[in-house]
């Protein structure tokens, strides 16, 4: 697997600080280095307020960093490019568009003919197993569905990453588990880069191959951990356990050290 | 379509079955609306019988008459349709100025902060003015310039229409319908969620894009409501406008100079008139929300 250590975003030397209202310096994120390779399933873990969205929404170009840079494949990133997607937690399925509308929307904004906007849309509701609905308005759709049309909406803009902001967070434990299964099949069946961003360890450990670990106050990556575990991943195999156990005291170091 | 009766179940063409209380259930449900207007024009005729006085009170069946001969000339004033038309023709053009106003204005004032902050303070010093506060000030600007006047027409039947619409009536109108179409259209936008127009940057929308494909379309029902306040307040100040001195055709004008007359008949048919227009044209805005924007209502709940 010679390709997968093609380097495919660097980020070096990246801090964020923001302005609080009460005209105070926050510091989000510090100093983070990292180098994410093609095709690769990297996860960021950390406690709420470590700054993982903050990273992820820079890479994105959403977000200017303060201090450092990041580089997809050579070029610097500063604004939103076609090569990198974003899946949000929540709310951004335009409502007033079906399914297979927000589906062809990157191609729509990127003025592709309407026919070949929506036939290009279909093929990827259906790796999302949401043909059926494309009809319909988000609103008629639950929690799970919706995630898998901004997933399917993401893929249709042709990125070669696609990054994932807590994706499955605002969903039951259950769809949460089917959507993370369904991920990888989309994931293998595609060959994007992914890097996934969420506070649940389990989720990590069952999907990625690296993890970075982060501490909060300010977001720092303290440690990352390579996954040399065989997918399908079985929640009971005993090193899956191993690993979510040392990860969670890892994070417990980050919280500890936060606290004053 | 027959309804055959049959063991207490009713049975149409279609062959979809109806219970007796089905039918019952909709006889009462079609009747709730039309109870209060009955009651109103019961009431009307027994006070109209025992007042006895054609000035005070006109009969019901004198008031039907004028309305079910819209286009009957009232006493050298014009038909009633006449009026009724002019009066339109002037909220239409005036409103739709305002639309095209206050509509890219509120978006772009609702997006960027800076253009809220330039105008806002502004606007705000001008909103509490009601719009009929204006007509002096309005009166002595365009005195009885109207289309015709702008357009260099002084003869012919397209005078006659175009003298009609005099600019003084469609600025009352304009800042009548400006403020509420404003308002929500500014409202509209500030709550359109960031994650949407985040999404729209990420998917490569360009600044144009986020406006005309993310920001309108969001905001597009509210926009709509404010449309709907707007042209009702159009409307009210119009007519109102219309009965001040000065005004020689409209709607307005027909009530106030029919009731110089002593005509209250046509005072009543008149404001009848008033009542069934700004009903029919909240219906029309009413059934655009309905349709096209049910996706908000659920999309909150």
């Amino acid at each position: 697997m010679n390709e997968e250590s093609l380097e495919i975003i660097g980020i070096q030397g990246l801090s964020k600080t923001f302005t609080t209202q009460k005209g105070n310096q926050f510091l989000a994120v510090d100093k983070i280095n990292l180098k994410i390779f093609k095709n690769s399933f990297t996860c960021i873990v950390g406690p709420s307020g470590c700054g993982k969205s903050t990273i992820l929404r820079i890479t994105a170009g959403l977000e200017q960093a303060s201090t450092g840079t990041v580089h997809y494949a050579a070029s610097p990133v500063t604004k939103p490019c076609a090569e990198i997607g974003l899946v949000f937690q929540e709310y951004s399925l335009f409502p007033w568009m079906t399914v297979l509308d927000n589906v062809a929307a990157g191609p729509e904004f990127a003025k592709v003919d309407k026919k070949k906007r929506r036939h290009d849309a279909m093929d990827y509701l259906f790796m999302v197993k949401m043909e059926a609905f494309k009809d319909s308005y988000p609103h008629e759709l639950s929690g799970g569905m919706r995630q898998r049309v901004a997933i399917a909406r993401a893929l249709a803009n042709e990125p070669d990453v696609l990054l994932m902001d807590e994706p499955f967070g605002a969903l039951d434990a259950h769809t949460r588990i089917l959507l993370q299964q369904e991920l990888l099949r989309v994931w293998e069946l595609t060959h994007k880069t992914i890097v996934l961003v969420t506070h649940s360890v389990d989720e990590a450990v069952f999907l990625a191959d690296e993890i970075l670990v982060m501490s909060s106050h300010p977001g720092e990556i303290r440690k990352i951990i390579q996954v040399d575990m065989e997918r399908p991943r079985s929640r009971a195999n005993p090193k899956f356990g191993a690993l979510t156990d040392d990860i969670l005291r890892e994070l417990g170091n980050g919280m500890v050290k936060s606290q004053p | 379509m027959a309804i055959i009766f049959n063991n207490g179940i009713f049975q149409n063409g279609f062959g979809i079955k109806f219970s007796r209380v089905d039918i019952k259930l909709w006889t009462v449900s079609l009747l709730i609306p039309v109870l209060a207007p009955i009651f109103l024009i019961f009431l009307w005729l027994v006070l109209a019988s025992r007042i006895d006085n054609q000035v005070i009170l006109p009969g019901v069946w004198e008031v039907g008459i004028l309305l079910f001969h819209p286009t009957q000339d009232m006493i050298g004033m014009g038909s009633l349709a006449g009026n009724v038309l002019v009066s339109l023709l002037r909220v239409v053009i005036g409103y739709s100025i305002a639309a095209v106003v206050a509509i890219p204005l509120g978006v772009v004032m609702g997006y960027y902060g800076l253009i809220f902050r330039f105008f806002n303070g502004f606007l705000s010093l001008f909103r509490p003015i009601p719009p009929l506060a204006w007509v002096p000030l309005v009166m002595a600007w365009f005195g009885i310039a109207s289309l015709a006047t702008l357009m260099g027409i002084e003869t012919g039947k397209l005078f006659i229409y175009l003298n009609n619409i005099k600019f003084s009536m469609l600025f009352i109108i304009f800042i009548g319908a400006f403020y509420p179409i404003l308002t929500s259209t500014i409202q509209g936008v500030k709550t359109v969620g960031v994650t949407l127009i985040d999404s729209a940057r990420v998917l490569g929308a360009s600044e144009n894009q986020i406006f005309r494909k993310v920001l309108i379309p969001a905001a597009m029902p509210s926009i709509i409501t404010g449309m709907r306040i707007g042209l009702g307040i159009a409307w009210m100040c119009l007519v109102s406008a219309e009965m001040l001195p000065g005004s020689l055709s409209g709607i307005g004008y027909m009530i106030t100079h029919a009731f110089t007359l002593a005509s209250t008949d046509i005072v009543i048919a008149g404001m009848i008139s008033i009542g069934v227009v700004g009903a029919l044209m909240d219906m029309v805005f009413r059934r655009i929300e309905l349709k096209k924007f049910s996706w908000r209502k659920q999309a909150e709940s």
